[in-house]
């Protein structure tokens, strides 16, 4: 039916026999190995020439969508430009074949960089000390609230602290990690301007309160008007303040989490930074605290000694200890760190151009998609289809789905949970104002659609590999690997069809 | 002003500022409190040209010895394998390396297939039934199976043995007092772990955790071990090297309930420790346990196959406090490239690999001018004494051009003198005779 067809799996287009791998043969003595530590069955991996194996890759990578396929406004994300300079610098042998292990006086420029990368960040969150171990933002919020833990545990108030608030606009892996972490969540509520509601939050904070967990601008979209307030109100409360770096993009140089009166912060380098998300990960999530916290960041710790070089200290005794593997994914800071070299102080112009660039499309796009909070937004805003799905039963994931059609990403959807049929924007600062106005005409386009051809979207995308997929049945048939021997795949006859 | 990354022109901007309804980029700004905006330039490094970006950190990679200027012998949990080209032409693919995690099928068939291929060779290697899409690395998986199986097993124990590499043990004690866990070690006896010491300590644990090969380069009674943690009603966790399973036997044959591992020697550069994957596999009973993505298979409306993100329901987004892990983000490019690695190998690559590790590791055993540390078998790295401190050794064999391997003292106090060697399929036998040289010189 279109021009895609079926993609067979690489293990269907196996055969035995076959073989990419060219290995060197040494002559070699025979090594015994215990029978009862012996493979006895070799796994199925597949068999094809490399040739064949290429095709696969690249046909898969036909069937997806990044930033250099189109426009990708998935809010909460930025997805912005990854420039490939920072993919050649990353590869660089000096950097991409040192073991982890090397001695540091011959990891000297590995160092330095981590360092000032270090220095840059710590310079960007208005902190005073950084540990670039975390792995991802999800784990740089665990580590910050292990953070939190150690340095109540040290001040022998970890009995009494055990809640963290987290408002009901937050990221799931917010209450999450409060429960990784050991703490228990304390849910506060938003209030009609899109702020945290200060009677709320007044009624909660107490002795028994450890930290806020707050996203600033929050995943509305919306700087927090009464941050100074609230700091006031935690930190009169003996708690402390945790910035979620999800949303830096809005405010580099503009305003800096540690002038707000954030204790300790987490970046994501894969969001703010312009490392690639690889479909997935990998990230980095860095964190950064005031000096009072810096005796518990990870360990090792990056130092530089009295004659300029650099060494790694892991006698750190408050140290909450490791929460990775050596120093954190490295090849991520790399080109985190080029990206900040090449803008300088000019930082600041990315995040007024990635603000201008949302409020643009804000402003086209309000008076047809119902906006709940209605102020000026930061780099992304929050639209909501609740209208469309009112009057002419159009979900947001029917907006979402008829925008591949166009060759846009469609924005975040149903998040955050306090804007029903919520479609999260955010265009990022990469874009030109020809990308904007097509993305405007489409999600336009989509409206009057809604009202006159509402089938065309609910049967949308048209012209991708598969159309909508049954997930329910997904987990239904809890097909999670490829079942070998299989022969006829119970995949050919249509379900009943939703 | 601005870089070439920025696409708005003086006249766009103002065109959009007076669509807005605004006179200047200020006023977008104007729900930032006064007392919270910097009111001066970020202090970092004037803009730089793309070009002297490249200077700048070209500088800096030049002052690393990186592994093809010397000849390095480092391994000790990331190792010096070769990485065929194909891998990085596939993962530089800029639809994947610029997409986000596959959240809209439609769009992202080409990774959600790739994790499902993925998950199918990690259950193959491991002998297990279901797999994440991966963790950050082979350290937080550790913790991720201490999760897993305290929920499980309802049990707050768990038994670690010594012989586990130590980040791996370091990173699941960081996060044990979170999780409400106490962690038990379990000594070694001559480098290996005794069966007996491990049934001992997993008595009241949710798991029993053990490297297979240890990281002494040892191989450890993995069977009597697994039986050992189930017979004290523990969930037997091994922690494994993806590029010997084709030579070893899989955990899932012998007993364990969740095998995870470190991904980054599957066609993963060394890259200063960074980013590199971990995987997590288990048996089905505990899908629901798992943390992380899951890629399941399914149908679209016309019957085709396609694959989506499911058993969602374990996950922060949807479970939120009550989630099975917090994370989101994980390593997908690195566990592509893990794919499209062990694809490449094949069934008889892996197999071919696996026996020139273990041929290598004999010929260092017959032919370096050293005592072997343990007498346990290895895989592909051995353990020596030197009968001087090996950190010494490493300093005077690196002025020969030759970086001879790990000190193990650095983790263990009393093998001060005990060096680990890691030889890949990058080192040769004439590589393995010039080790034996400079050790033989720097010993003498
Ligand atoms: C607001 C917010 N917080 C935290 C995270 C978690 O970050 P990561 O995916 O790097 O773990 C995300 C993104 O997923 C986010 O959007």
């Amino acid at each position: 039916m279109s021009k895609w067809g079926e993609l067979p799996l690489i293990f269907e287009r196996s055969k035995a026999g076959r073989c990419a791998c060219s290995l060197p043969r040494y002559e070699l003595p025979e090594a015994e190995l215990p029978a009862e530590l012996a493979r006895s069955q070799a796994p199925r991996l597949p068999e094809l020439a490399e040739p064949d194996l290429a095709r696969h890759f690249s046909a898969l990578a036909d069937r997806n969508f990044g930033i250099d396929s189109g426009f990708y406004p998935l809010g909460s994300c930025t997805m912005k430009y990854n420039p490939r300079l920072n993919e050649r610098l990353a590869a660089l042998p000096g950097f991409a074949d040192l073991h982890p292990h090397q001695i540091p006086e011959d990891a000297q420029g590995a160092l330095e960089l981590c360092f000032r990368l270090q220095e840059a960040l710590a310079e960007i969150s208005g902190l005073d000390a950084v540990s670039l171990q975390p792995a991802a933002g999800s784990q740089g919020e665990l580590t910050g609230l292990m953070l939190v833990r150690a340095y109540f545990a040290d001040r022998g108030e970890l009995g009494e602290r055990r809640k963290v608030v987290v408002p009901d606009t937050a990221h799931g892996t917010n209450p999450a990690s409060v429960t990784m972490a050991g703490f228990e969540l304390q849910p506060v509520k938003t209030d009609a301007r899109g702020n945290l509601d200060l009677d709320d939050l007044r009624r909660v904070v107490g002795p028994d309160t450890a930290a806020l967990m707050l996203t600033n601008p929050s995943t509305l979209g919306l700087f927090e008007e009464n941050i100074t307030e609230v700091a006031r109100i935690f930190h009169d409360a003996g708690a402390l303040l945790y910035y979620d770096g999800a949303n830096l993009n809005a405010v580099c140089g503009v305003s800096r989490p540690g002038d707000m009166g954030f204790d300790v912060v987490h970046f994501n380098l894969h969001k703010t930074f312009s490392t690639p998300h690889g479909g997935g990960g990998p990230g980095a999530g860095p964190v950064a605290v005031r000096r009072e916290l810096e005796p518990f960041l990870p360990v090792p710790r990056i130092v530089r000694r009295e004659d300029g070089s650099f060494a790694l200290d892991s006698e750190q005794a408050k140290s909450i200890g490791r929460v990775r593997g050596f120093l954190g994914p490295f090849g991520v800071f790399v080109k985190a760190y080029a990206f900040i070299r090449v803008y300088g102080p000019a930082l600041r112009e990315m995040s007024e151009a990635a603000v201008l660039n949302a409020n643009y499309l804000l402003s086209r796009l309000k008076d047809v998609y119902e906006l709940r909070y209605d102020r000026l937004c930061m780099h992304e805003f929050v639209l909501s289809a609740c209208a469309l799905k009112r009057e002419h039963g159009i979900s947001a994931l029917d907006v979402a789905k008829r925008l591949m059609d166009f060759g846009i990403h469609p924005p975040t959807v149903y998040f955050p949970l306090v804007v029903p049929e919520a479609l999260m924007i955010e265009p990022t600062e990469s874009e030109s104002l020809e990308t904007l106005d097509a993305f405007v005409e489409a999600m336009l386009q989509i409206a009057a659609e809604a009202a006159e051809n509402p089938e065309l979207l609910h049967e949308a995308p048209h012209d991708r590999p598969v159309e909508r997929l049954d997930e329910a049945a997904a987990v239904k048939r809890a097909i999670v690997r490829y079942e070998f021997g299989e022969s006829a795949p119970a995949f050919r006859q249509p379900s009943a069809g939703t | 002003m601005g870089t070439g990354y920025l696409a708005l022109t003086d006249a766009d901007r103002e065109a959009m500022l007076a669509a807005i309804g605004v006179a200047s980029i200020e006023e977008l700004f104007a729900d930032v409190p006064e007392q919270v905006r910097l009111k001066r330039e970020l202090e970092l490094p004037p803009p730089a040209s793309e070009l002297e970006v490249e200077r700048e950190l070209s500088e800096l990679a030049g002052r690393n010895v990186s592994s093809g200027r010397e000849l390095s012998f480092l391994g000790a949990g990331v190792y010096d394998h070769y990485v065929p080209a194909i891998v990085e032409a596939i993962v530089s693919r800029p639809e994947f390396l610029t997409a986000y995690t596959p959240y809209q099928p439609e769009l992202s068939q080409g990774v959600l297939q790739a994790i499902f291929e993925y998950q199918t060779v990690i259950c193959e290697l491991t002998g297990m039934e279901v797999s994440n899409a991966s963790g950050y690395d082979g350290a937080t998986v550790a913790a991720d199976a201490c999760f897993m199986a305290a929920h499980a097993t309802g049990r707050k124990k768990i038994a670690i043995a010594e012989t586990v590499g130590p980040q791996v043990r370091q990173v699941v004690k960081t996060y044990a007092p979170g999780f409400g866990l106490e962690i038990v070690e379990i000594p070694h006896s001559g480098g290996v772990t005794d069966p007996e010491a491990l049934l001992a300590a997993s008595r009241g644990a949710a798991a029993a955790i053990f490297q297979q090969p240890n990281f002494f380069g040892c191989l450890e009674p993995a069977p009597d071990l697994a039986r050992a943690a189930s017979e004290a009603g523990a969930l037997a966790v091994a922690h494994v090297d993806p590029l010997s399973l084709g030579v070893l036997e899989a955990p899932g044959a012998y007993g364990c309930q969740i095998a995870i591992g470190e991904g980054q020697a599957a066609g993963n550069r060394l890259s200063f420790g960074g980013p590199h994957f971990g995987f997590l596999a288990a048996k089905k009973e505990l899908i629901r346990r798992m943390p992380g993505r899951i890629t399941g298979q399914t149908v679209d409306r016309s019957g085709r196959r396609g694959f989506v993100l499911t058993f969602q329901t374990r996950e922060q987004h949807i479970r939120r406090e009550k989630a099975t892990s917090n994370i989101t983000t994980n390593q997908s490019l690195c566990a592509l490239a893990g794919l499209v690695y062990l694809s490449w190998l094949g069934p008889k690559g892996l197999r071919e690999l696996g026996e020139t590790c273990l041929g290598l590791a004999e010929l260092a055993r017959q032919t370096l001018p050293v005592e072997e540390a343990f007498a346990a078998p290895s895989f592909k790295e051995i353990a020596v004494r030197l009968g001087r401190p090996a950190e010494d050794v490493v300093r005077e064999a690196k002025k020969l051009g030759v970086n001879p391997g790990y000190p193990l003292g650095r983790d263990y106090p009393g093998l001060e003198d005990v060096l680990l060697i890691a030889l890949t399929e990058k080192r040769s036998p004439a590589d393995v005779a010039r080790l034996a040289e400079v050790l033989g010189e720097v010993l003498a």
